[in-house]
């Protein structure tokens, strides 16, 4: 370790957990291509290929970005963007789940 | 924690902070601000597109069976690759290796541009078979819904569109980092690298949920 | 006076120094793009007002006579696109924010000056865009861009005005994200969060919502331009689009938006409720959560705009009692401000006025808005000017009122020079008395049945509309004055001291007009908001004149 290594160390995360998280992340792409070939029905295949995204995003965040070691508030503005996206999300969803003349006849 | 600045990264202080410590946190909470803006931004998008989705199933499934998977995959890959360099661009940065966090740095840039031709690659094969849902260009669709199958288009092109010119914009901004990083511009403050990287992984992140739902839902 | 004078000469103030076009247009001190961003709000508040005026006089008489069918859309649209994305959202933050807030926390300038000006810019742009769409003819689709009227129907430069929109909206995204990012880590030593002044506080809220929202509405109109243009379906019934998806895009932002508008005003209230009855704001921190309370449960109300869409009736319930939630932490600083007045010396300079005038103008609007969140009565009201006129007591009403009021306080500090108290105050008077004869009678005839972006309409209706054209004139020369003794005081003027109305924050501990640095050294907190007798720059706790050197009370202080 030289000297500048310990300069910022809430962004250190190791060589080794880089290269780990890449394999992982690599692994995970393969998986969910392998995926459409187990018939797990339309919502399960939707969910199991959305809950993979999510893990290949978190892998993301959490090491690549440093939320390992951000700050809270840094944490905090994280929660506010996926919290607002899911008002947006679950508010309309409210409208077009109880809506009559929803889905329209094709 | 360490503060020893050294006369180099306090020459990097800019007039209206304090010190080295608050300009990184400012930068840093600056950028994630930013990007929750930008999920906002996808997140509506790709909203609008599974909700459609849910109603015209039939004729997306048929629509996502003519994209290619084996290409989209390949995109894939190339940018969580360029994600890794990034990644190792910062890691160089903060050891003080600026000569190879510029290395880093270009090479992810590069796996940007070959990003960006591959999506031109699949752009000019919708073109070849008439599936670009541009007003007055000819739409060939044989399935039972050509209009919804227009939709998906629709949404195919503007989702991807958006990302790829979120993806040029990095390109452009990678290298202006990488040419400060490369005349040593910075010294031991490696934060612009970070917040550079931070920004290529949410571009990242992005294509991480659009490849999904754009080409895996096939069943 | 003339020690003022002095501070002055040992260090040129923000305004002086440096004088050419070169020099403003590319500045980074937030003082000086407070300044372009006063000039630029005022050209484009002129450009909406014209429009203004037309509107009205065409509805003087029934008949559709003074502009065609076609330029009466054209009118109220550019009144509306220009007031509200040149004038209303970055009105106050832009200008009163950009300026005050570094002064407030005591911080040498924004944490992103170079994005600041970039973000003046950006408004810029998108502005001249606005201006090419209207000498091109502009566009009739009214501000909120209904598809698929604006997507596939709709006459005129649709793609343009939405592209000026658009880079309006980035430029409000860097502002929002500026403030946060200051808020959060420039405040000086001392400067707790409960000691901020609720300025402060509300212009955070109002950042959060300008970067949680703006994105979802820029996305929207971005989606409506791709349609025009390309002709992409999203939008279109005809091909399966829905436009009520549209309307939730679109509302997700604007009823926000609302509160982009409203929230920085109600911060310039809670200043001069504390300025001019010399007190402590009655209930601080319920005052500042109000804010973020405000701010979140706005975005839970959207659907109350679209009751009579095809939205579903139970989500249309939902908004409703929603909608009565986000009622209840704008009354509380209204009572709050009202008790604070409560047995105090209240001063009634021109400020305070323009306080007060929003206080009444706000609670019409307010109280008009609950009626209209009752979704039984919105059907029978919905689209008529009983909307119209809910809608500009809140957004021009209260928050104009509230940006001159802040304007008028912070005049002597942002430009070192006092104005004329007889005509401020005639002037806010006459905005008084012009607005509500302007909008009270639009109350009137939209309960009748007068409905909204008529060009005609019935003979029995027009003494209504005679009021309220009259009531114009008075609110126009209302408008018109200030701008007149405000420039005037720029030359002729008498020169401000440091804290002229004795008030308590940071920023009357600078001179006036400030230096380029703000502070000669970082001020050091010891005072709880607003609070008089520890603060430095006070009359009470130093028994002087306000008329001292920043840093000799700055080192007080410390």
């Amino acid at each position: 370790m030289n000297q500048q290594q310990t300069h910022h160390p809430e962004h250190h995360i190791g060589l080794g957990t880089y290269v780990a998280v890449f394999v992982a992340l690599m692994v995970l792409l393969v998986v969910t291509v392998a995926m459409i070939h187990v018939d797990l029905g339309r919502t399960g295949g939707f969910i199991v290929a959305m809950l993979i995204a999510s893990v290949k995003a978190l892998l993301v965040m959490i090491y690549f970005m440093h939320l390992r070691t951000a700050r809270a508030l840094t944490r905090l503005f994280v929660v506010f963007g996926f919290f607002w996206f899911a008002i947006l999300v679950v508010i309309t969803l409210s409208d077009y789940l109880t809506r009559a003349g929803w889905p329209p006849r094709v | 924690m360490n503060h020893s600045h050294t006369a180099e990264s306090d020459a990097r202080l800019f007039h209206q902070f304090a010190d080295m410590e608050q300009q990184h946190e400012s930068w840093s909470l600056g950028m994630w601000v930013f990007l929750a803006s930008e999920v906002l931004f996808f997140g509506a998008l790709i909203f609008s597109f599974l909700l459609y989705r849910s109603v015209y199933w039939p004729t997306f499934l048929e629509g996502t069976h003519e994209l290619d998977l084996v290409i989209g995959g390949i995109n894939t890959a190339i940018l969580l690759t360029s994600s890794f360099t990034m990644v190792l661009a910062v890691y160089t940065a903060q050891n003080g290796n600026h000569r190879m966090a510029a290395f880093w740095l270009i090479v992810t840039s590069l796996l940007g541009l070959a990003f960006i031709g591959v999506k031109i690659h699949e752009y000019g094969l919708k073109w070849e078979h008439h599936l670009i849902p541009i007003q007055g260009l000819e739409f060939e669709w044989h399935g039972e819904h050509p209009q919804q199958a227009r939709m998906f288009f629709s949404f195919y092109f503007t989702l991807t569109g958006l990302h790829a010119l979120h993806v040029l914009v990095g390109i452009l901004a990678i290298w202006v980092v990488a040419y400060r990083v490369a005349k040593n511009h910075f010294g031991n403050d490696y934060m612009p690298v970070e917040i550079m990287g931070l920004y290529w992984h949410f571009v990242d992140l992005v294509w991480i949920f659009l490849y999904p739902i754009l080409y895996l839902f096939r069943a | 006076m003339n020690r003022i004078a002095t501070a002055a000469s040992e260090e040129p103030s923000y305004l002086g120094g440096e004088h050419s076009i070169k020099s403003w247009l590319l500045t980074k001190d937030h003082k000086r793009i407070a300044v372009l961003y006063l000039i630029s709000v005022t050209l484009f508040f002129i450009v909406g007002g014209i429009a203004a005026l037309l509107v009205r006089l065409e509805l003087l008489t029934p008949a559709g006579d003074l502009l065609t069918a076609d330029g009466y859309n054209r009118a109220f649209t550019v009144h509306g696109i220009v007031m509200i994305f040149f004038f209303l959202i970055p009105g106050i933050p832009a200008v009163l924010g950009n300026f005050l807030i570094p002064l407030m926390i005591g911080a040498r300038d924004l944490a992103f000056p170079r994005i600041n000006l970039l973000s003046w810019y950006l408004y810029i742009v998108g502005g001249l865009i606005a201006v090419v769409t209207i000498l091109l003819g502009g566009v009739d689709t009214g501000w909120t861009f209904y598809t698929p009227y604006s997507s596939v129907y709709a006459n005129g430069a649709v793609v343009l005005t939405g592209l000026a929109a658009f880079v309006a909206g980035f430029s409000s995204i860097l502002t929002g994200l500026n403030f946060i990012v200051t808020i959060h880590k420039m405040r000086a030593p001392g400067m707790t969060w409960f000691r901020l002044p609720l300025f402060v506080w509300a212009h955070y809220a109002t950042s959060l919502i300008q970067m949680l929202a703006t994105p979802v509405v820029a996305l929207a109109i971005l989606l409506v331009v791709i349609e025009r243009a390309f002709g992409f379906g999203i939008f279109d019934p005809a091909v399966g689009g829905d436009p009520v998806l549209f309307q939730h895009l679109f509302w997700f932002y604007s009823h926000p938006a609302v509160y982009i508008m409203l929230l920085p005003g109600m911060g310039v209230m809670s200043e001069l409720m504390a300025a001019f009855s010399r007190r402590r704001v009655f209930g601080y921190h319920i005052i500042a959560f109000s804010s973020l309370a405000i701010a979140a449960l706005g975005f839970l109300v959207w659907g109350h705009h679209m009751f009579v869409s095809s939205q579903s009736p139970y989500a249309g319930l939902v908004f409703s009692i929603l909608t009565m939630m986000v009622a209840a932490p704008s009354a509380i600083k209204v009572f709050n401000w009202t008790a604070t007045l409560h047995k105090a010396e209240v001063r009634f300079d021109a400020p305070m006025l323009y306080a007060l005038g929003f206080l009444g103008l706000f609670l019409i609007g307010g109280l008009t808005g609950v009626m209209l969140g009752t979704l039984g009565l919105d059907v029978h009201v919905h689209d008529t000017y009983f909307v119209v006129a809910h809608f500009h007591y809140v957004m021009v009403g209260a928050v104009v009122m509230a940006f001159l009021g802040g304007l008028h306080f912070w005049w002597p500090k942002m430009f070192g020079r006092m104005y004329p108290q007889l005509p401020a105050r005639i002037s806010a008077v006459l905005i008084f008395i012009g607005f509500n004869a302007t909008f009270f009678p639009q109350f009137v005839v939209g309960y009748l049945g007068m409905p909204r972006r008529y060009w005609e309409y019935v003979p029995e209706f027009q003494i209504y509309h005679v009021m309220s054209t009259m009531g114009s004139f008075v609110l126009g020369v209302g408008y018109l004055l200030p701008l007149i003794y405000l420039l005037w005081s720029l030359r002729y003027g008498e020169k401000a001291s440091e804290n002229p109305w004795d008030a308590v924050g940071v920023e009357w501990l600078t001179p006036s007009p400030p230096t380029s640095h703000n502070f000669h050294e970082t001020p050091t907190v010891v005072w709880e908001a607003y609070e008089h007798e520890m603060f430095p720059g006070s009359e009470v706790a130093s028994g002087r004149p306000a008329a001292v050197p920043s840093h000799s009370r700055l080192a007080e202080a410390d």
